[in-house]
This record gives C-alpha cells, sequence and structure tokens, in this order.
C-alpha cells in the first residue's frame, strides 16, 4: 500500500529536531554607525594614539592631493584617489602589528604607505612602470588588488595557512561597497567563518562604485548585516571617525587574534573626489551631496577633538602639516625623475626558469633594442 | 537617390548607434552591466541609452560578472536578448563559469531546444597605456571554447555593422571591441548606417600580390601602415581583416594565401596556443601546394600583459611585422 493510498490514515512524524546554531543577535551590526569623537567615549582615547592618527590623516590627505597632481602632469598613468576615507585607510594601517599582513585593493595606497611602504614604490601600479613596486612580504601588504574582491580570499588562505603553522598572526582585508557583490566576497566570508580564520574584512562603503549606487548594489539593511548569514559578527562604524574605526578594528583584529575568528566591518564613509582622475562625477551625483560630506571630514572631526583637549595647538597642526609637505615634496620629486625600465625585464619573472620560446622571443627584443640603439647613434 | 556626405565617426558612436537602433527595432534587447546606466559605460559606449529606453531595458547591475551573465542567461531563457558589458577584458574572468559552462553549450545541452542568444560586449586589448588588468587580450580562451562566436570590428562601419549582427544571432557571441580604437574615426554616416555585416566573413582591407597579412581588431591599422611601408622594399602585400574568429572565413583567407602564396598572420595576444597557430595551421593544410614560405607569426610575447611604459615592446609594430615579412624569401635562404 502507497502512502497515497493510506490518506487520512497517515500521520507523518514530526521534523527531526533543528534550529539555528547561534541566535543571531550577538553577530547584528548596531543600528547606527558607530562614533567615538564627538562624544563622551571620546575622553577614554590614549593621546597618543589621537596625535598619530591625526599626523598620518594629514600626511594621507596630502598624499593623495600631491598624487592626483602628479596625474595631471602625466607622471602618473592614473590615480583613485581616497580623500575623505583617510580615516579607514590609516586606522587600518595603524591597527596590525608587524607580522600581520593587509590585503589593500586598488584604491588603497594610503593603507600602504601609512603601514611603512616607501610612498614611491606604492604607485608603482599606478604610474605604470611594473606591476607591483615591493615585495609584499617584506612589509606584509599584499599586491595592491585591481579585479575586485579577488585579494579577499588571498586573506583567508593567509590567515588559515599562518594558524595551521602556529603562528599569531591576523589578515586585515580591505573592499569597496561594490567588492561585497562579487562571489569571491561571499566565498572569502563563507571560508573564513567555516575555518574561524583569524581575519577581518573591513568594507569601505563610499557610496559609489565608480557610478552606482548603494541601493542598486545590495537591498541589504547594511552592508555589516551580511556577516551574520555566514555566522561571523558585522559592526557598522562611522568610517570618517579614525578613532572609531580604529577601535572597532582594533576589537575585531584582537577577536581574531584570541581564536575567536572572522569579523566583517562596515566603515560608512564617501569618495569624495571622482573615481579615479578620469572619471567625471558629474555624471552620477551633485556637489550638493559631496559638499555635505565635506563637513563630515575626517581631519576637521579629529583636529577638533584633539583642539578641545588642549592635545593639539597651532604649532602641532603646523607641525603636521609641515611633515605632510616635506613627504609631498619628496614624492613630487623622486616621481618627476623618469624611471629606468630595462625592457628585457619583460621576460624577467614569467617563470623561474624561462622556456625555450620564452628565450627565443628575448633575442628577438634584444636585437630589436640593439638595431635601435645603432640607430640612434 | 539621396547622397549623404559622410562625417567622421567613432569607433565608440558607431557601437552606441547599434546599441539604440537594435533596441529599437526588437523590444526584447535589454543592456546589463556595470555603470552601463548613468554613466554610459566607462567609455561611454551606451551613452544616453538609459534615458531613451529606461533603467529596466538598460540596467546598471550589481557588481559583479558571473551575476550578470548568470542572469542574462535566465533572461534569454525567457526570451530577451541581453547585451552584456563586461567593463574590461581581465574583469569577464568571472564570468566564465557561466560562460563556459552553460552560455557556451545551452543549446547543444538541450538539443537546439533552448538556444542564448546573449551578446557579451567585451572593451579588448592594449595599447591604451592601462594599469594591470585593463589590456589582456583574451580571444584564444573564447575561441576554445566550442558554442561561442568570437567577432572584432577595426573599422567604424564594421562596429555597428557586427555588433548588430551579433545582437539579431540567436547564439552567443564574444563581441571583442578594440579599446585602442574606440576613438578611431571613419568617415561614416551615423544617420544611415550600413548594412548589417553577416558575421563570418572576413574582407581584404588592401589588396597586394606578394604576400598575405592575416590580422583583426587592434592589428588591422598596423598591418595597413606595415603594407604601405612594405612598398618601399618592393612588397605588395594584401591585408586580410578577419572580423570574425568563430566562424573563420577559410575561403576568403585561402583564396589571397594562394594569390599570394606567402601569409603572416599578426595579432597582440602572445603566440603560443594562441589564434595565429590555428590560423597558420589552417592555411597550411589549404594552401600547402601554394605556400613559398611556411606561415609566420608575428604576435604580443608570451608574458602576462606587461605594464604600460614597456607595452610598446611588447605589442606588434611594423618593424617586427615587416621583419617578418622579409623572413618569406624562404627560397633564398634556406
Ligand atoms: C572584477 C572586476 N570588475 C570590474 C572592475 C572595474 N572596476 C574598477 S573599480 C570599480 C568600482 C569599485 O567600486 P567599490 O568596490 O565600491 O570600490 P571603490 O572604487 O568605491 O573604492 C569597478 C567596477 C574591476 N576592477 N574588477
Amino acid at each position: 500500500m502507497t502512502v497515497m493510498e493510506q490518506r487520512g490514515a497517515y500521520r507523518p512524524t514530526p521534523p527531526p529536531a533543528w534550529q539555528p546554531r547561534t541566535d543571531p543577535a550577538p553577530l547584528l551590526p548596531d543600528a547606527l554607525p558607530y562614533r567615538v569623537l564627538g562624544t563622551d567615549a571620546a575622553a577614554d582615547a590614549d593621546p597618543a594614539l589621537l596625535r598619530r592618527l591625526y599626523a598620518e590623516l594629514v600626511r594621507g590627505r596630502r598624499y593623495n592631493t600631491q598624487a592626483t597632481a602628479l596625474t595631471k602632469q602625466g607622471r602618473l598613468a592614473v590615480y583613485p584617489s581616497s580623500t575623505g576615507q583617510e580615516a579607514c585607510e590609516v586606522a587600518a594601517a595603524l591597527v596590525l602589528e608587524d607580522r600581520d599582513w593587509l590585503f589593500p585593493s586598488y584604491r588603497d595606497t594610503l593603507a600602504a604607505v601609512a603601514r611603512g611602504l616607501d610612498p614611491v614604490q606604492a604607485l608603482t601600479l599606478l604610474r605604470g612602470d611594473w606591476h607591483t613596486g615591493y615585495d609584499p612580504r617584506e612589509h606584509r601588504v599584499a599586491p595592491l588588488c585591481t579585479p575586485l574582491a579577488t585579494q579577499l580570499p588571498h586573506a583567508v588562505g593567509l590567515a588559515h595557512a599562518a594558524r595551521l603553522k602556529g603562528d599569531d598572526v591576523v589578515a586585515l582585508a580591505l573592499v569597496g561597497d561594490g567588492g561585497t557583490s562579487e562571489g569571491d566576497f561571499h566565498e572569502a566570508l563563507n571560508f573564513a567563518a567555516v575555518w574561524q580564520a583569524p581575519v577581518v574584512f573591513l568594507v569601505q562603503n563610499n557610496g559609489f562604485a565608480i557610478s552606482v549606487r548603494l541601493e542598486k548594489q545590495t537591498a541589504a539593511p547594511s552592508l555589516a548585516h551580511k556577516a551574520v548569514g555566514y555566522g561571523m559578527p558585522g559592526r557598522l562604524v562611522d568610517g570618517n571617525d579614525a578613532v572609531a574605526v580604529h577601535q572597532v578594528l582594533a576589537g575585531a583584529v584582537a577577536h581574531a587574534r584570541a581564536g575567536g575568528g572572522p569579523t566583517l566591518v562596515e566603515a560608512v564613509t564617501y569618495r569624495i573626489d571622482a573615481h579615479t582622475n578620469a572619471d567625471d562625477a558629474t555624471r552620477y551625483r551633485v556637489d550638493a551631496e559631496v559638499e555635505t560630506w565635506r563637513a563630515h571630514d575626517p581631519i576637521v572631526l579629529l583636529e577638533h577633538e584633539l583642539t578641545e583637549r588642549g592635545l593639539l595647538d597651532e604649532d602641532g597642526v603646523r607641525a603636521a602639516r609641515d611633515a605632510a609637505e616635506t613627504m609631498a615634496a619628496d614624492l613630487r620629486e623622486r616621481m618627476n625623475q623618469d624611471p629606468v625600465l630595462d625592457p628585457m625585464d619583460l621576460f624577467a619573472h614569467v617563470y623561474a626558469e624561462p622556456t625555450p620560446q620564452l628565450r627565443e622571443q628575448e633575442a628577438l627584443l634584444r636585437a630589436e633594442l640593439a638595431a635601435e640603439r645603432e640607430g640612434a647613434q | 537617390m539621396t547622397t549623404v556626405a559622410l562625417k567622421p565617426a567613432t569607433m565608440a558612436q558607431a557601437l552606441t548607434r547599434a546599441l539604440c537602433d537594435a533596441m529599437t527595432a526588437d523590444l526584447t534587447v535589454h543592456v546589463m552591466g556595470e555603470d552601463v546606466g548613468t554613466l554610459g559605460g566607462v567609455f561611454r559606449v551606451t551613452d544616453g541609452l538609459a534615458e531613451e529606453f529606461g533603467e529596466d531595458r538598460v540596467t546598471d547591475t550589481p557588481l559583479a560578472e558571473a551575476g550578470i551573465l548568470g542572469t542574462a542567461v535566465g533572461m534569454a531563457m525567457y526570451g530577451l536578448r541581453p547585451v552584456v558589458e563586461m567593463q574590461f577584458d581581465a574583469f569577464a574572468y568571472p564570468a566564465f563559469e557561466q560562460l563556459i559552462s552553460h552560455v557556451a553549450r545551452m543549446r547543444n545541452r538541450t538539443r537546439g531546444a533552448m538556444p542564448l542568444p546573449i551578446t557579451i560586449r567585451v572593451p579588448y586589448g592594449g595599447g591604451i597605456g592601462g594599469v594591470e588588468h585593463h589590456s589582456d587580450s583574451s580571444e584564444a580562451y573564447y575561441m576554445a571554447t566550442p558554442g561561442l562566436h568570437v567577432v572584432m570590428p577595426a573599422t567604424v562601419a564594421d562596429a555597428y555593422g557586427l555588433l548588430r549582427a551579433a545582437i539579431a544571432s540567436d547564439d552567443p557571441v564574444v563581441f571583442l571591441e578594440p579599446k585602442r580604437l574606440y576613438w578611431s574615426k571613419d568617415a561614416w554616416n551615423p544617420e544611415e548606417p550600413q548594412a548589417v555585416e553577416p558575421i563570418g566573413r572576413a574582407v581584404v582591407r588592401r589588396a597586394g600580390r606578394s604576400a598575405t597579412l592575416l590580422t583583426y581588431g587592434p592589428s588591422v591599422p598596423v598591418c595597413l601602415e606595415a603594407a604601405e611601408a612594405a612598398t618601399a622594399e618592393g612588397w605588395d602585400l594584401e591585408v586580410v581583416d578577419l572580423r570574425s574568429l568563430v566562424p573563420f572565413d577559410d575561403e576568403t583567407v585561402a583564396a589571397s594565401v594562394r594569390r599570394t602564396g606567402r601569409a603572416v598572420v599578426v595579432h597582440e595576444s602572445g603566440s603560443y596556443g594562441g589564434p595565429g597557430g590555428e590560423i597558420a595551421a589552417r592555411v597550411t593544410e589549404r594552401c600547402f601546394h601554394h605556400l613559398e614560405a611556411p606561415v609566420l607569426r608575428v604576435a604580443g610575447f608570451d608574458i602576462p600583459y606587461p605594464p604600460p611604459m614597456l607595452e610598446r615592446h611588447h605589442l606588434p609594430g611594423v618593424d617586427r611585422i615587416l621583419d617578418a615579412v622579409g623572413r618569406l624569401q624562404w627560397e633564398a635562404e634556406n
């Protein structure tokens, strides 16, 4: 007799007991972005950290304006400015120990520089003399990553490997709001949570993926909410409040280091400049919107706090600006020298041992260059 | 018959016009991709389309290439004709799973019941000083995947004609747009665009007697320049613009090589495992008794696309082509 024939007599057994493994509440982000500056919480912040953040913010802003100027002089092929987002960049760099790793996206030159990279080397990709201008192992900064979100699984893998080796290392990976739509973002978060990898994801939500606003990117209540589905905590923070970003990241890094697994942090900020110097932002946004964000400037916010607390005076402001100016002058001068490139380098690092075919091509180019030199004489 | 004065137009403008005309002619044509709406695409190829046709038909998608192509598959399954834009060549790679596992073989695996009329526009190739991942030549991957058409215009008129044909095709078409030629101008009448160019026909861009340059896309103007320069050496070169890599026009190509007896394939993607090997083999199979020399290849080096400051050493230029042409005097040297 089949089930159908039994109809009426059939008593379904109740489904096997199953319930969600965790109460989602502790994973959920705050309803509003976490803020420190301008609140009572600011009183507890360490003065030395505040001063350091301030100096780096001022230097970072100057770096952005200088690099943008270099595009106008044809010294840089392209520059994606992070003006307005400096608090995220700087906090990401300062929150890490030397042994930790940073996985930047293509806009995060500043985070790499704040971590100690030579400002010229950090621009190599964007100048066009080579794809990566530094040894990632030296500073523990992965190559600035152009394909969006593809660096995130790398960060998870590295953090996982470090833990397997018994090393006390955390990876911090940066991604934009647009990048959170890529499959790699989802896969990275899932692996990180399943493996409980010591990794922190920082989404810089600057409102746009080139021209596309967040509303067209996601229907999630916030990007931080996405964490819950993977089983990791999501944190929402004011991305222009350097102290708040630093605190939230520091908490997430400590949590990861202690074996607590990954965290997804969404920093709410704004891209003040166009997508890159080559982009025309007037096509997709109005100045008035930009102005409201200018009024919530990360440097002004911190400067105000420091001044109120008597930790900064005019001399201090001048000293920070002078230091930034020195960095900019040095950057300008060194970027104004033509890089010396050897075309034979094209073949240098394709394989550890070049293929016979590459050797042939190498000989062809060598002959061409010799002929060019002869022709020039 | 009225004669309309031809005006210079860019390849990008011709592509816009093709999209606009295709959408006007067929309500099932939908344009989708990253930044294709308000911004009009990073190369402005979709400029103005969102205002004209509305967001439902010209859609800024979330930033996810696999998602873009995957949803296009579903849309095509339900009778629409999606035209998707991949923002740059190297950013199409996340969509390869969809492309190779579904787009290319849906007709085959459904025994013809479910063809997918999807056009995948990919800004293609180097020579624009782009940073890493903005200059890849990816045609060999597409060519190696049965079920896809692979098309690449080299002129303004072909950009229009071939894109119209691609959108009208009942099969998926990978439409490679040479970035380097987006702003190149030809005399063209945007008010009265050329007829739709059927996919799969090569064209002789310059007639010649002493050897054939077989090429496509961004290398076509380079080959024409090389052909002019070669006259000084007494070479009269024929230049064939393949336009379509799949299907391949064996007839036009073989006829040309039989006439000239010598051939060089020129493209900017790498030579090892690249399109030139396939083309040279086909030519040899069909023209063996007519050949005075082996079919040579002038291609990019077999390296990851180099940084912009070195790309001129990588891209096949006039000198490298002339050098190969010189080597076609086979009997004399061997
Ligand atoms: C896989 C991939 N697709 C497309 C692009 C082209 N692209 C470069 S930046 C960008 C927008 C990125 O937006 P978001 O992730 O929000 O970062 P933001 O630029 O705002 O820092 C796009 C679409 C890319 N780099 N990689």
